[in-house]
């Protein structure tokens, strides 16, 4: 077979024929590779199996309410009148206040731990991020419950006295500027909730962001020096650009978990069914507070409900971390984040 | 290409540099002053000056403003009026001796360890404040060995502790480790080993399972453990929604490390005539292990502090129950969740107790974690190095019998024997692929 190759190879010299590789594998090697590919099966019907069981106990809740589960704000599953509108408001609305908390600290720190601290603690302010990603969000919860809530009111209280006239920070019930109003209108709201969420997800973005702004290429960094660039241009020049997957990973990454926390925002929000966009008033709500409040107390056709609320849930999650992943990987410092 | 936004900026003054000495070749070879190398990092006297004098300044105007000029008032006000007319002085301060682009620099300097102070304060604070509130709770020793079956909401801190929610977690994790290390690890070096489209597939479900909703998770299991089988809550159930969770995680972070294992490492196996799973056993696996081992404890470490899956599965139970088949267990994050809601204050310090341990437990595992995974792959401690270098001495020296014995026995191991033989060593070079096989 090889020497024939070789023949045409000469008679023909401008059509060589690449001679096929082939693996003979023993029987141990395919029962390996039969095993492995098993697992990797199991993991992936593990996977599909929650969107799947999901799907099917949600079925008779989205049978009966159809399109009208995405606009009703009310949750009533037992006279039939639920629907995620006010829910998911809630949801977002949580997320949006922590990703925008969270990014410019996330994104600061990380810059300061990849360039700017001293060299001797580095090393440290790296564990000591990735020990605040693995704090239990039960402590985020507690901290907030018990510690935030009552420094906050100040802050939301100046937000709502001088930016008032913007709709999202506005406060029913309060005159701007009145001293003598309720402090009790301002706690359990949106923003509390948001700024708990924000602390525990900016360790997690920061270390992704960490990650790759270490790993932007040492010879532009000194290029950038060479040509007489200070910390901050080159840092403007070299490591956010190359870095920006990263950033939009890390937000992202840190959006999804958000989306989903529960116990830090069912110990700190009072739950309202109604659109609420007023993050300062107290009352909001998010997906995943409303299966903790109702799981145990639902009928059947609640428990559907509560399914179908959480399946809204864990398509949004997966499309923002799709979307994450997507972006990540087509950014110059590749998926490896 | 990235540095145009450089172009514009004039070379920075350099102290002890030469300026005539661009031309490069021309200088003479006198013995000149010795070039002192320009000082990237660190701070000088004029910094540490301006940011001294823009402190104080700041502190000045924000009083000036806070207790004469405005009606303004409150803690938080005061800091940011500060911090803001701090940053402004101290550009003010630094533009008197530097161009606007090392001012910009200066600038951003500060809001980076801003940033970064705000975090860790922040952050420590959380971890803190828990701790703080836990001092109440921690003293009594019966905190860590009764469980709360005969402790009333009224009874003090003397009475009833949260012994079965420890065993409950400790049960709970290990269901979840026993499903998650063998299954997780498998798959992720399937993801390694056996490249395709199928696992490229497997891959990106994976990645975007990792920041799966807790409670999802539970929901899962809840629909299909509980209602779909008709099981009850039990620490099983919890123990599956954790795994849930956890898989993920597992596998994303053990397929980065795998990832690394250097493939000149592999290759050398297969050059050796090793089938695959010889080499991912002897040689991906050890050389990944304390990678794997870091990926398993820090996956372990967000299992334990879960709790809305633990909050749909398991139930909630003031006794100890250590069979996780058979009626409701709780958990540590569940007991806290539970403590903290109640109005009184022994039970909200049980909850900030609960929550302590639950952090100590996180905390240990972490530094485990650290300890074990701090090497990349393939960096071995000096144990771990002696261990190795013994067993390739104990190699040398089996080889060395066994080429010995198959000489003297007239057979050969190697095809041509590198110690000269007298006599018929040539006698039979079949066997030897057959014997190769051995190790």
């Amino acid at each position: 077979m090889v020497s024939t190759q070789v023949g045409s190879g000469i008679s023909e010299p401008d059509r060589p024929v690449p001679r096929r590789l082939y693996t003979a594998r023993g029987f141990g090697d395919r029962v390996f590779r039969i095993q492995l590919t098993a697992t990797g099966v199991v993991v992936l019907a593990i996977m599909a199996a929650v969107g799947l069981f999901l799907l099917l106990r949600a079925g008779q809740a989205l049978h009966a309410r159809g399109f009208a589960f995405l606009t009703t704000a009310a949750w009533q599953p037992d006279v039939h009148n639920f629907g995620i509108s006010a829910v998911l408001t809630g949801t977002l609305l949580i997320a949006l206040v922590a990703v925008a908390i969270s990014v410019p600290l996330a994104v600061g720190t990380a810059l300061f731990i990849s360039d700017v601290a001293p060299r001797g603690l580095r090393r440290t302010l790296v564990s000591m991020v990735d020990l605040m990603a693995a704090v239990p969000s039960v402590v985020y919860g507690l901290w907030g419950l018990f510690f935030l809530q009552q420094h906050v009111i100040g802050l939301s209280r100046w937000l709502s006295d001088w930016f008032g006239w913007i709709p999202l920070f506005a406060v029913d019930g309060v005159k701007p500027g009145d001293p003598l109003a309720s402090d009790s209108v301002y706690t359990a709201s949106t923003f509390v909730a948001g700024i708990v969420v924000a602390l525990m997800v900016a360790p997690i973005q920061c270390s992704v962001m960490r990650e790759v702004f270490s790993q932007a290429p040492a010879g532009e960094r000194e290029g950038a020096y060479a040509l007489g660039a200070t910390r901050w241009g080159m840092i403007r020049s070299v490591v956010l650009p190359y870095g920006k997957g990263g950033i939009i990973g890390g937000t992202m990454l840190g959006l999804g978990r958000a989306l989903g926390e529960t116990i830090a925002v069912y110990l700190i929000i009072s739950p309202v069914f109604t659109i609420q966009p007023h993050i300062l008033q107290t009352g909001s709500n998010s997906v995943s507070s409303l299966i903790a409040l109702h799981y145990g107390d639902s009928s059947e056709f609640g428990m559907s409900a509560l399914m179908a609320a959480g399946l809204a849930l864990f398509l949004l999650t997966l499309a923002v971390n799709f979307t994450a992943s997507s972006v990540a990987a087509r950014s110059r410092s590749g998926a490896q984040s | 290409m990235t540095v145009v936004a450089m172009e514009k900026a004039e070379p920075t003054s350099v102290g002890g540099d030469v300026p005539g000495d661009s031309g490069g070749s021309g200088a003479p070879e006198t013995v000149q002053v010795p070039e002192t190398p320009r000082r990237i990092g660190g701070v000088g006297r004029s910094a540490v000056l301006s940011l001294a004098g823009a402190a104080t300044s700041a502190l000045c105007v924000t009083i000036l403003l806070f207790g004469e000029l405005a009606p303004f008032s409150g803690m938080l006000g005061f800091t940011v009026t500060a911090y803001l007319v701090f940053l402004a002085v101290y550009a003010v301060l630094t533009g008197f001796e530097e161009n606007g682009q090392a001012v910009r620099d200066r600038v951003m300097t500060v809001v980076l360890w801003t940033a970064a102070t705000l975090l860790f304060v922040a952050l420590t604070l959380v971890v803190g404040f828990t701790a703080w509130r836990g001092k109440q709770a921690l003293p009594h020793g019966n905190f860590f060995t009764q469980d709360m079956q005969a402790a009333g909401p009224l009874d003090p801190l003397t009475n009833g502790g949260i012994a079965h929610a420890m065993i409950g977690t400790l049960i709970m994790i290990a269901i979840a480790l026993s499903i998650t290390v063998p299954l997780g690890l498998a798959c992720a070096v399937y993801l390694n080993q056996i490249p395709g489209r199928f696992s490229r597939f497997v891959r990106t479900i994976v990645e975007a399972m990792t920041a799966l909703p807790s409670i999802v998770a539970g929901l899962m299991v809840y629909a299909v453990w509980i209602l779909g089988l008709g099981m009850q809550k039990s620490g099983l159930a919890a123990g599956f929604a954790i795994s849930v969770m956890m898989l993920p995680i597992v596998i994303r972070a053990s397929d980065v490390v795998l990832r690394l294992v250097p493939g000149t490492l592999t290759e050398a196996a297969e050059a050796l005539g090793a089938p695959r799973w010889r080499t991912v056993w002897h040689v991906v696996l050890p050389t990944a292990r304390s990678g794997l081992a870091t990926a398993v404890i820090l996956g372990t470490a967000r299992g334990i502090g879960e709790t809305s899956p633990v909050l749909l599965t398991a139930g909630f139970t003031a006794a100890l129950n250590a069979d996780p088949t058979a009626g409701p267990m709780v958990s540590l994050p569940l007991a806290v969740f539970n403590f903290v809601k109640s109005p009184q204050p022994e039970m909200i310090a049980r909850g900030f107790g609960a929550a302590a341990v639950l952090m100590t437990m996180v905390l240990v595992l972490f530094v485990i974690a650290r300890v074990i995974g701090g090497r990349g792959p393939g960096h071995q401690t000096r144990r771990q190095a002696r261990r190795t270098a013994r067993a390739s001495r104990r190699d040398v020296t089996r080889f060395d019998e066994l080429h010995t014995s198959a000489s003297a026995s007239g057979l050969s191991l190697f095809e041509d024997a590198s110690t000269p033989q007298p006599h018929g060593t040539a006698a039979a070079p079949a066997p030897a692929p057959a014997s190769g096989e051995n190790d």
